[in-house]
């Protein structure tokens, strides 16, 4: 099927739903609002279209671009056919003042994870989702580093690396070279 | 040299030969060669905790393994670090996992070395990032820094002789006086 | 009452203890630490156990979270080329084909056939270095320690002749946007004509050490077990998808480079157990020497690199603009005023490596660099699927699961 096609049949079925489509070097893709995600994408995997392999789940920050049609924060879902061959791309748009979605996890399981990264790195919640916590970063991590105001190198110190620095000058005495631990007070 | 002005445990006397330096006289004939045997000993059989965090730890794996090998230096991998006395922190550390090397670290018995080996180990490399730690000598003391990215296993051979020349330099590691 | 009591880790994780309230069965809680020589890396599985069976399986990742996609949004699409050859560093060479495929689709450039036949045999080469480092530590962990040994071996003739292409034996930043860096040499050709001829005898060989041997068929038959279904549902990909007999290769799905050329087949497997996906990946080393073999037969003459690639690399024989974005404050890199490089807009492309599907995911803002680069790490997915896979299991089967996953923390935790 053709991605013209795809975005012609999720318009019809949710008319109220879709904001937008484009089509970019033959990638459609289809910007929905996030109320009925659940459903768009029940549709998509039990109806004609048999997408049944849910490829890849992002979350994006718009605030440095140019925001028209768009919210703060967007959850992408490419979804897949193993058997037509057809991929379409969803882009659910999240505000920021409530940046909650409802979680796919019940149609794929394997969405439980990168739902988690999505919490993780960019503050967005889920929903409905099993076990909605911190993944990659420490639980006590302050900050959501994908957004775009968090500064590359972190803009305080995580206590846990403030803790360990302290332990390791007071440890430095039972050192053979108490020198070699470099002065922590660089940068 | 100095002047005699106290008296050893035995009733020998003792020397001050610097500042509150203060020498057996005579004591270093049977010493120095003791300081030898053992650090012939230590740097004949660096026995190192396997601590690979990344891709470095390929080109440790590789350095093990068969067309360059490390049991003939007599170094031979162990599982855990109380067995161990050498840690080669091969990868990035990343800020979660830096309480973790410290706690593996401070497990290790004296006397300890530490190698960082690859850019990251010594300086954190190419991931000047907020999750990434620059450089394990923020809260571990490196005794020899093996750079690249990753460093060939000669390059790692090479760190592990130069750690073998820096504990044949080493007095009285073994001692309680020093 | 308290079901529960938690204990603050190091790295300020919370264990949950059990406590037990005198009717309930009390488990004992295991953790498989982040240092551990069989987790493939910095990887904790917090278990909770009841003699030897796994009651509850959590793996905790992030140990290795180096910040990939946030770096790549202050570098240009040329540096962040780097960072790709860190995501799966057993076949680094992959993930950097898999980085230019998708960085061309976004700007639209078309690289030059000799190239994308370097880059298949570039692949190819590194899903062979890859599952023989696959196998050489799954085996490992299950205790056969000479296919370690015999694995290396070969991994070093695959090496060196990487070293000989371009330098460098792990990392290597080879392909570039719209082509390669440098071209094969004859020597690097021949050597590569030898490999193929004698990588079938080798492949033998490791299946004679292990294939039919007792302890090898206890330890993978019915470990591990997995329907298509769920595998599906869980967002498995790769060779731990196809073990358990659904046909998904990217490969052939949506072919890249020169892969539509080539006569090859995807092995697919029935019993969705360890073995079955043991021997599917057995299968695909060979199915990667006959691609060496077409690939070395039709290599064409011409150039290595599209005449608009972005990129610091010029062709010297042809006068050319530079084309690459500014770093701010470098005096060798010009700002580009060329609009028309960099368009907006947003690609998602997938590629085929040893470990499974890994895709790139692009935002662009017309400027140099990517305003959003996600990557679909099929390590981090699979590591999600392993509670699923180990409940029910015991301790020492977990080890041969998370060993048929072929999982590598550096592209889970990015």
């Amino acid at each position: 099927m053709e991605p013209l096609e795809i975005i012609e049949k999720i318009t019809e079925a949710f008319p109220g739903e879709v904001l937008d489509s484009t089509l970019h070097r033959g990638q459609g893709a289809v910007i929905v609002r996030r109320d009925r995600i659940v459903d768009i994408c029940r549709r998509l995997r039990d109806g004609k279209t048999r997408m049944n392999h849910m490829m890849c789940l992002c979350g994006v920050d718009n605030k440095a671009r140019d925001m028209t049609g768009l919210e703060r924060f967007e959850v992408v879902y490419h979804l897949y056919s193993m058997s037509e061959r057809h991929m379409i791309r969803l882009r659910a748009q999240v505000p920021e003042e409530d940046a909650v979605i409802d979680s796919i996890t019940p149609l794929w399981s394997g969405a439980d994870w990168p739902e988690r990264e999505c919490y993780d790195l960019l503050g967005i919640s889920f929903r409905g989702h099993p076990d909605l916590r911190r993944i990659l970063l420490p639980a006590d991590w302050q900050g959501h580093p994908l957004r775009k105001e968090y500064p590359l190198r972190g803009d305080s110190e995580w206590q846990g690396m403030v803790r360990l620095k302290e332990k390791a000058m007071q440890l430095r005495r039972f050192d053979f070279y108490p020198e070699l631990l470099a002065d922590s007070k660089k940068k | 040299m100095g002047e005699v002005n106290a008296k050893g445990r035995h009733g020998d006397d003792l020397v001050e030969v610097g500042e509150s330096v203060r020498v057996i006289p005579g004591a270093n004939t049977f010493l120095a060669p003791l300081n030898r045997l053992v650090n012939w000993g230590r740097q004949g059989s660096i026995w190192p905790v396997t601590f690979g965090l990344a891709c470095c730890a390929i080109e440790m794996m590789d350095t093990g393994a068969s067309t360059h090998d490390l049991d003939r230096f007599g170094i031979i991998f162990r599982a855990s670090p109380r067995q161990a006395d050498c840690m080669i922190v091969a990868g990035t550390i990343a800020k979660k996992m830096a309480p973790v090397v410290r706690r593996v670290y401070d497990q290790m018995p004296e006397p300890r070395y530490v190698i960082a080996m690859g850019s990251c180990a010594c300086s954190g490399g190419i991931f000047d990032s907020y999750a990434v730690v620059q450089g394990a000598d923020e809260f571990l003391p490196v005794d020899v820094y093996v750079p690249g990215c990753p460093p060939r296993p000669e390059a790692l051979m090479q760190g592990l002789l130069k750690l073998q020349e820096k504990i044949s330099k080493e007095q009285y590691r073994w001692s309680r006086w020093r | 009452m308290n079901t529960h009591s938690s204990a603050k880790t190091p790295d300020c994780t919370t264990l949950e203890i059990p406590v037990s309230s005198g009717q309930e069965e009390e488990y004992y809680s295991l953790r498989m630490g982040p240092q551990h020589p069989a987790t493939h890396g910095v990887l904790r599985v917090d278990l909770e156990l009841d003699g030897e069976t796994i009651h509850r399986c959590t793996p905790r990742v992030g140990y290795l979270h180096r910040g990939f996609e946030k770096i790549a949004e202050h570098r240009t699409y040329a540096q962040g080329m780097v960072l790709t050859d860190r995501l799966d560093y057993i076949a680094a060479m992959a993930n950097n084909v898999g980085y230019c495929v998708a960085v061309e689709k976004l700007l639209g450039i078309e690289p030059t056939l000799r190239a994308m036949y370097i880059r298949t045999i570039v692949c190819e080469m590194s899903r062979c270095a890859g599952h023989l480092l696959w196998l050489a530590t799954h085996a490992l962990d299950i205790g056969a320690m000479t296919v370690f040994l015999y694995c290396f071996r070969e991994r070093e003739q695959l090496l060196d002749m990487f070293e000989e292409l371009c330098g460098a034996r792990l990392t290597f930043s080879y392909p570039r946007i719209g082509g390669v860096r440098q071209d094969v040499t004859h020597h690097f050709m021949e050597a590569l004509e030898t490999f193929t001829d004698e990588f079938e005898g080798w492949i033998e060989e490791y299946e004679t050490l292990i294939d039919t041997n007792r302890i090898w068929l206890k330890r993978t038959m019915g470990i591990g077990t997995i329907s298509a279904d769920r595998a599906v549902e869980l967002g498995l990909t790769g060779a731990s998808l196809r073990g358990s007999g659904v046909d998904y290769d990217v490969r052939k799905h949506r072919p890249y480079d020169v892969y539509d050329r080539m006569d090859f087949e995807v092995p697919i497997g029935e019993t969705g157990d360890t073995y079955a996906r043991y021997r599917c990946r057995m299968e695909e080393l060979r199915q990667s020497v006959r691609i060496l073999r077409q690939c070395l037969d039709q290599l064409p003459p011409g150039p290595i690199i599209c005449r608009d690639a972005p990129d610091l690399v010029m062709d010297m024989s042809v006068p050319q603009r530079c084309r690459a974005a500014a770093t701010g404050g470098s005096a060798l890199i010009k700002l580009v005023e060329d609009r028309g490089v960099y368009m907006e807009g947003d690609v998602y492309v997938s590629t085929e490596v040893p470990k499974g599907e890994l895709g790139f995911y692009f935002i662009s803002d017309g400027s140099g660099r990517p305003y959003r680069m996600h990557i679909r790490s099929p390590s981090f997915i699979h590591i999600g699927a392993l509670p699923e896979l180990a409940t029910g299991a015991m301790v020492a089967d977990l080890i041969a699961i998370i060993g048929t996953l072929d999982v590598v923390l550096g592209e889970c935790d990015r």
